[in-house]
C-alpha cells in the first residue's frame, strides 16, 4: 500500500511538473476562467438588473462558474497530456510499471485535482480584488473540494478519451465534454430565468448541482440542503467517469 | 502569380478538409455559446434600453459568425505554422513562386472557410426560427462583410504564425480571440455593456463588422451600419495583409 501511494505521488509530483516544464501549456488554462469571468460580467452584466435574478451582481454570480469551468480545462489538459504521452511511447513505459491500472489512473487524475485550485486561486484572487465579497473560509474550503471533485471527474473524462483515440487531434473532444458539463447548467441565469430547453439540461446535468453548491457560499447562506445534492453529484461523477477510466487502463497492453 | 495563389489556397482548403478536427471546432464552439447565451440570456431583450428584436437569437447570430471568424483566423495560423514546423514552408520559399503569394494562398482559403461558416450560422439560425429581416440582400450583406472580416482574420492569424513559428504558440491565443470579443458590442448592445468595456467597444472595428452582419439579420437593411461594418472589415483586413507580407519579409531576412 505505501509502495503504491507512493507511486500515485511520484506521478501526481510529475503532473504537476508540468506546469513549469511547459507554461505555455498552461497559462491559457490558468488565465482563460479568469478572462471569461471578467469579459461575461462586462457584457452580460446588466442580466442581474432582471426581476428573479438572485444575485445583485452578476460577477459574482459568474466566479463560481468560472471556478468550474478551471476545474474543467484542467481535466481536458490532463487527457491532451496523457495522449501526448500515449503518441511519445512513455505511457507504454508506464504501463510495464509494476503497478495496478487504478495506482496509474489515480496520480494522472490526483495531479489534476492540484492543478484545478491554480486557475481557481487566480480567479478569486482578481475577483477579490474587483470587489467581490470573501465568502468565508468554510465555504471557500467546500468550493475548493467541489472544484478538485470536478477536476478529478473531468479528468476522468479526458483519460478515457485519450485512451480510446490516442491521439493529441481529440483534444476538442475532452474540452467540449467539460465546456458542455458545466456551462450548460444554471452558470448564466438562475433556472426560473432560463429558457425551457436549457432548464430542462439543467435540471438533469449533474454539474448544475454542484454549481450551486460552489455558488451558495457567493451567493446567500451555505446550507445543507445545496450542500449534500453537490458532494453527492461530484463524487458520482467521479465512480462513474472514474470506472470507465480504469477499464479503459485495463485494455491497455493486452 | 494567380496560379500559384490559387494553387496554394486550394491546398489550404483540400487539408483542411482532410483534418476536419481542425475545423469542427470552428463551428461547433460558437455553436454551443450561441445555444448558451440564447438559452441562458433570452430574457435580457426585456431590459430597459435593449433595442427591439423578435428573440435574442436574432441578435446573437451576427456574435457567433463573427466568433466563428476569429477561430477561423486561429485555424489558418495553426495550418501556416504546421507547414514551418514540417518543412513545408522552407520547400515553398526554394520554389519559384512569387513570395507573397504564400500569404495570399492561405489568405484566400480562409475567406473560402468564412463562406461555409457564414452560410451554417444563416442555416442553423433559420432553422431555429431566426428570420432574416432585410431577405436575399441582407444575406448577400451578411456574407459580404463575414467574408471580408474572415478573410482579414485569415492574414491576421498568418502573419501571427510567421511571427511565432510554432503551432502551440498560435493555438495559446484562442483567450485572447475572446478578449477582443468581449471588448465590443458583438454580445450585447453598446449602450447596456459594463464601463469602461463600452467605451473601448467604440473603437473596436469587431462591433462595426458585428453590428454591420446584425442590422440585416435581426432589424432591416441599412446603408449605414452595412458600410460602416464592411469599411471596419476591409480595413483591418488590408492592415493584416501588409502585416503578413511584413512578417514573412523578415522571416524571409532570417532565413
Amino acid at each position: 500500500m505505501t509502495h503504491e501511494l507512493r507511486m500515485v505521488g511520484a506521478l501526481m509530483r510529475r503532473g504537476l511538473n508540468e506546469i513549469l516544464r511547459v507554461p505555455g501549456g498552461a497559462v491559457p488554462g490558468v488565465l482563460a476562467p479568469t478572462i471569461f469571468m471578467l469579459g461575461l460580467s462586462a457584457v452580460f452584466g446588466r442580466a442581474a438588473q432582471l426581476p428573479g435574478f438572485d444575485a445583485t451582481d452578476f460577477r459574482t454570480f459568474i466566479v463560481p462558474v468560472g471556478m468550474l469551468q478551471g476545474a474543467g480545462f484542467t481535466g481536458a489538459a490532463t487527457g491532451v497530456n496523457l495522449a501526448r504521452d500515449i503518441e511519445q511511447g512513455w505511457f507504454d513505459r508506464m504501463l510495464l510499471a509494476p503497478a495496478p491500472r487504478p495506482v496509474l489512473l489515480a496520480g494522472v487524475v490526483g495531479s489534476a485535482c492540484l492543478r484545478s485550485l491554480l486557475p481557481a486561486t487566480f480567479l478569486l484572487a482578481v475577483a477579490f480584488a474587483l470587489g467581490v465579497d470573501w465568502p468565508g473560509l468554510l465555504e471557500l474550503a467546500l468550493a475548493a473540494v467541489l472544484v478538485m471533485g470536478l477536476a478529478a471527474a473531468m479528468a476522468c473524462w479526458g483519460v478515457v478519451i485519450a485512451l480510446r483515440f490516442r491521439t493529441q487531434q481529440a483534444a476538442p473532444l475532452m474540452q467540449m465534454g467539460s465546456f458542455v458539463a458545466v456551462l450548460f447548467t444554471t452558470a448564466y441565469a438562475p433556472r426560473e430565468l432560463l429558457s425551457d430547453w436549457l432548464r430542462a439540461i439543467a435540471d438533469v446535468n449533474p454539474v448544475t448541482h454542484v454549481l450551486e453548491g460552489v455558488r451558495q457560499g457567493f451567493v446567500g447562506d451555505v446550507t445543507w440542503a445545496d450542500t449534500w445534492p453537490a458532494l453527492v453529484s461530484v463524487t458520482g461523477l467521479v465512480v462513474v467517469l472514474g470506472a470507465l477510466a480504469v477499464r479503459g487502463m485495463r485494455r491497455q497492453g493486452y | 502569380m494567380k496560379a500559384a495563389v490559387l494553387g496554394l489556397a486550394r491546398r489550404a482548403l483540400r487539408n483542411s478538409a482532410r483534418k476536419p478536427q481542425f475545423l469542427a471546432p470552428l463551428v461547433i464552439f460558437p455553436t454551443l455559446f450561441l445555444a448558451l447565451n440564447v438559452g441562458g440570456l433570452e430574457r435580457t431583450t426585456e431590459l430597459p434600453g435593449f433595442p427591439r428584436v423578435d428573440g435574442f437569437l436574432d441578435f446573437q447570430l451576427a456574435a457567433a459568425i463573427t466568433q466563428s471568424l476569429l477561430l477561423g483566423g486561429v485555424a489558418a495560423g495553426i495550418a501556416v505554422a504546421l507547414d514551418i514546423e514540417g518543412g513545408f514552408f522552407d520547400r515553398l520559399i526554394a520554389s519559384p513562386i512569387p513570395r507573397v503569394a504564400i500569404v495570399l494562398g492561405s489568405v484566400l482559403a480562409a475567406g473560402v472557410i468564412a463562406v461555409v461558416q457564414v452560410a451554417y450560422f444563416l442555416v442553423l439560425g433559420l432553422a431555429f426560427g431566426a428570420e432574416i429581416k432585410g431577405g436575399v440582400v441582407g444575406v448577400l450583406a451578411v456574407l459580404a462583410i463575414g467574408v471580408v472580416a474572415g478573410t482579414g482574420f485569415g492574414a491576421l492569424g498568418v502573419m501571427i504564425a510567421l511571427r511565432a513559428r510554432n503551432a502551440s504558440t498560435v493555438q495559446g491565443i484562442f483567450p485572447i480571440v475572446f478578449v477582443v470579443l468581449f471588448v465590443s458590442s458583438a454580445f450585447f448592445p453598446e449602450n447596456l455593456l459594463s464601463s469602461p468595456v463600452d467605451s473601448l467597444a467604440a473603437y473596436n472595428p469587431l462591433s462595426y463588422i458585428a453590428e454591420g452582419m446584425r442590422q440585416p439579420i435581426a432589424f432591416a437593411n441599412e446603408a449605414g451600419p452595412f458600410l460602416e461594418g464592411l469599411a471596419a472589415a476591409a480595413g483591418m483586413t488590408a492592415v493584416a495583409i501588409a502585416l503578413s507580407v511584413m512578417a514573412l519579409r523578415g522571416r524571409l531576412r532570417d532565413a
